[in-house]
């Protein structure tokens, strides 16, 4: 039935058929400027009766003071509990009476704002109008403030006594030592203890302009809509400098093993190292790379040697995070404690095999088939394609960065990769977090 | 591969996994094959991809004591070759399709998955008919697979305090019904597991007549029909295992259990035996209690989150959730919360029976009533911006043995729920005698002492 030449006539004709899919797989990315300065990225799509948008600032928890860390994420968080007069009560009975849906996040670059609502004028414009006070008008209320700080340090004492989040901590801080990329972007809850609505009016006015913000949209409206609520996003967001870059983020000059004790059946168990940036010159070598390495779900090596042939895990990956500065470039596993040592000595030798002889051709082959093959799937709900506008647009990668996206990784070479991996990831350096595990 | 925890695979209001309208679903179309096939077929052509999903009627509810998880140990071995596709393969050729895929195992079904480039879909569905009738499963790689399924309990459960008393609470609210043993299985019984139970299993229950093959994407519907015969046409059906009827007695007292586990927080489990829906045309129940769980945790403004973490301050976390569709036909009605600092487990279960109770003596506002019914046209819009959940929606509803016809009816259904109903379940069903309160007692964690806690393992 399968005969191995079946397996691989079939997957090399769809390879070949995937190709020219690609040549029509193009978006239609829309970029302008408001007149305030932010930048605006749009798709237009009526297949849906449904508008997203998400708006996207320079205010991540790098952004905070290390004795205030966590000012960064509770602006962001007490924007939509109270704007314009409006309580957070009011605020949220308004959006679901109108079936609107308030997201957002914010990481260590940057905070944002989503929005999905319907796109009936009865539902758009009360979604928008909302969306707009929320970010043009925070009251910042002292009550919800006080609120939220006991909410936030409660999670952040449980936290501390959960082995994934410990090991992620005392990681986190290893890697970047005093780069403000190492502050926990909860913060920590003595330094939440002491946040004050005038420290969240301050990061609000100095992190918020309109000038460089990014603004993303896609759905059910036209090019003059798009264009009239991005402008009105806009034009009331404060008049602030633009942030200045962050400080580079150095490499470490020895390698760091940490043991944190906890009586966890299982050990958890982290390694890094300092990755790469958005629109590295390094980036594709690195990507594909990793895929083959840890990040190909049941086909990457570490999961093969780890956990196929073994039974020593449930879950190892490897991933590159890339940020404005080097994010991390992580490798993590939990094993049944008595087995940490073994795990992690298996995971050392697979991540300097893999540096030092590189990555086969066949090897290379799969995960650009992967890859490549699996564009489509990256952009097909209007959801993941927001995310994608929101991030070409706040890193400022090419409008055609998806255009270009699978060109690049079908450029990439085994000795590309071989020399990005070495000249990036230096395995006698790497900082190594282990909670619980073998005393 | 995941494993839905009990509570995670939800149809509800409250996690946008919604039913989706009549619109959507006059594009469904349905197919049976002579082996007892189910072929469900839902074209959207807004992206050229496609989702492929087989579901077996085969979870932790078919199960036995003794043979615990073996639904989803089967599940892991479901990846390890069959005689022609070797161990490991199945992911690589799904892979270097550009596929993604996985699988996971709940109460009512085991569940694999593939997503692809449209084009793709004869290979997902070779390989899927493949290993419906031909899996090779070997003693050496069941050795290997036990032990990540081990490991993948103590991630999920055995170092996740919350995630014990979830499986305390099922296991004393469910004295007799299956859906008291948690899915991932019990430790020592995926000690004593062998391969032998595994094969049983697989022979028991993988068969086309007791699967559901669902494909959603850009496709057409008849193309998808006539692939579907050339791989599972040729699948011989055989008869299946007995099923028992397993109903849970009437509970007739308050039950409890506490659970010990390090923690800062306390936590509070509780939940009332409910209906699940039995007749889809005919029953009120089920409907009135979802919008009731839309009204108590619905939106950031519902009552849970408004009373008891904005107004009281006694919680930083509260839920409330109902699942109708069950394939065992019994369900519970789930408030869980985490107090604030200073308060304790008892305080914030005296709060959630306090919300309870002014449903039950105070009823719903028609206000309240209109904004839940407004999330559920909003979200039968939303989800159609993902293949997967419109695909998950039927799969589930045919698994548990519904057709996915009522997807029709069901906002609907809602529509018409009344605020007088409301408060008539509330009033049939929260009554202390059908209580199950399960609840952490957070233990400190001693510097001095890292040996773990609980039974230790024996080998």
């Amino acid at each position: 039935m399968f005969t191995k030449s079946f397996i691989r006539g079939l997957s090399l004709a769809t390879f070949a058929l995937l190709f020219t899919l690609q040549a029509q797989a193009g978006l239609k990315i829309q970029q302008w400027q408001t007149t305030s300065g932010s930048l605006v990225y749009f798709v237009e799509n009526h297949d849906l009766p449904i508008i997203d948008l998400s708006a996207n600032f320079y205010a991540g928890s790098a952004r905070d003071e290390k004795g205030k860390s966590g000012v960064s994420g509770i602006t962001r968080y007490l924007m939509t509990l109270g704007a314009a007069g409006m309580s957070d009560e009011d605020i949220s009975k308004q959006m679901a009476d109108i079936g609107a849906k308030l997201g957002g996040d914010s990481d260590a670059d940057r905070a944002s704002f989503k929005l999905r609502t319907l796109s009936n004028p009865r539902e758009s414009q009360k979604a928008l109008e909302i969306f707009t006070k929320i970010l043009q008008k925070p009251d910042f209320p002292e009550a919800v403030l006080e609120r939220e700080k006991a909410r936030i340090i409660a999670g952040l004492k449980e936290s501390a006594t959960q082995p994934e989040s410990i090991s992620s901590k005392a990681y986190m801080k290893a890697l970047f030592g005093d780069h403000p990329y190492g502050l926990d972007d909860d913060g920590e809850p003595e330094t939440v203890a002491k946040i004050n609505v005038a420290d969240l009016k301050k990061f609000y006015t100095t992190y918020y302009g309109a000038e460089g913000a990014v603004i993303a949209l896609i759905g059910d409206m036209s090019r003059a809509q798009a264009e009239q609520i991005a402008e009105s996003i806009s034009a009331g967001l404060p008049k602030a400098q633009k942030p200045a870059p962050l400080p580079p983020v150095t490499y470490p000059t020895a390698a760091s093993e940490q043991h944190i004790a906890h009586p966890a059946t299982q050990a958890h168990i982290l390694l890094g190292y300092p990755g790469m940036k958005r629109g590295d010159a390094d980036y594709f070598p690195l990507y594909v790379g990793n895929y083959i390495l840890g990040g190909g779900g049941f086909v990457s090596r570490l999961t093969e040697e780890v956990r196929e042939k073994r039974g020593l895990v449930y879950s190892v990956y490897s991933y590159f995070m890339p940020m404005a500065e080097l994010g991390q470039f992580q490798i993590g596993l939990q094993t049944k404690r008595d087995q940490s040592e073994a795990a992690l000595a298996l995971v050392r030798e697979t991540l300097a095999k893999f540096i030092k002889d590189g990555v086969t051709e066949p090897e290379l082959k799969a995960a650009k088939q992967n890859i490549v093959g699996g564009f489509p799937m990256r952009i097909d709900s209007n959801g993941k394609i927001l995310d994608y506008l929101s991030i070409i647009g706040f890193y400022h990668l090419p409008p055609t960065y998806l255009d270009d996206f699978n060109q690049n990784v079908s450029k990439v070479t085994t000795a590309q990769i071989k020399d990005a991996f070495s000249r990036r990831v230096n395995p006698d350096k790497m900082v190594t977090v282990v909670v619980g595990g073998a005393e | 591969m995941h494993l839905f925890k009990l509570r995670s695979l939800s149809i509800s209001l409250l996690t946008g996994l919604c039913f989706s309208s009549l619109a959507m679903s006059a594009e469904i179309q349905e197919f049976k094959l002579d082996n007892g096939l189910k072929v469900i077929v839902q074209e959207d052509h807004r992206a050229p991809v496609v989702v492929s999903q087989v579901w077996y009627r085969a979870g932790s509810l078919d199960e036995v004591n003794g043979k615990t998880g073996v639904a989803h140990v089967l599940e892991h071995m479901m990846f390890k070759g069959t005689k022609e596709v070797k161990a490991g393969q199945f992911s690589r050729l799904i892979a270097a399709a550009g596929g993604k895929e996985n699988a996971f195992t709940a109460k009512d079904q085991t569940t694999y998955f593939q997503q692809l480039e449209k084009s793709q879909l004869p290979l997902s569905m070779k390989l899927e008919a493949d290993r419906m009738a031909n899996l090779d499963l070997s003693d050496e790689e069941f050795a290997k697979e036990i032990k990540v399924v081990m490991e993948e309990r103590r991630w999920r459960t055995e170092d996740k305090p919350q995630s014990k008393v979830n499986e305390q609470f099922n296991s004393t609210i469910y004295h007799v019904h299956p859906y008291g043993r948690p899915v991932v299985g019990w430790m020592n019984d995926l000690e004593n597991m062998t391969a032998a139970d595994a094969r049983e299993w697989y022979k028991n229950w993988y068969a086309p007549n007791n699967a559901t093959l669902v494909v959603v994407g850009d496709v057409n519907s008849q193309d998808v029909l006539k692939l579907a015969k050339q791989y599972f046409g040729v699948l011989k059906p055989h008869a299946l295992p007995a099923r028992k009827p397993q109903t849970e007695p009437e509970q007739t007292g308050e039950r409890r259990v506490i659970v010990k586990a390090q923690a800062k927080l306390p936590y509070v489990l509780m939940g009332f035996h409910v209906p699940a829906l039995q007749d889809s045309d005919k029953d009120v129940d089920p409907y009135a209690l979802e919008i009731l769980a839309g009204v108590l945790n619905g939106n950031a403004s519902a009552r849970l989150n408004q009373n008891l973490v904005r107004q009281s301050q006694i919680a930083v976390d509260v839920d409330a959730e109902y699942d109708m569709i069950q394939r065992g036909r019994h369900s519970i009605f789930v408030l869980d919360g985490t107090p604030s600092e200073g308060k304790t487990a008892a305080e914030l279960e005296a709060a959630l029976m306090q919300e309870i109770d002014k449903i039950k003596t105070g009823g719903v506002t028609e206000e309240e009533l209109l904004r839940v019914k407004a999330q559920v046209i909003a979200s039968d819009v939303y989800q159609r911006d993902s293949m997967f959940y419109q695909a998950m929606q039927i799969g589930q509803l045919e698994t548990a043995n519904f057709s996915w016809k009522i997807l029709n009816d069901y906002p609907a259904k809602l529509q018409a729920v009344t605020a007088e109903q409301v408060q008539a379940v509330a009033k049939k069903y929260f009554n202390k005698d059908n209580l199950t309160v399960a609840t952490l007692d957070p233990q400190p964690i001693d510097p001095n002492d890292t040996t773990p806690k609980g039974k230790p393992h024996v080998h």
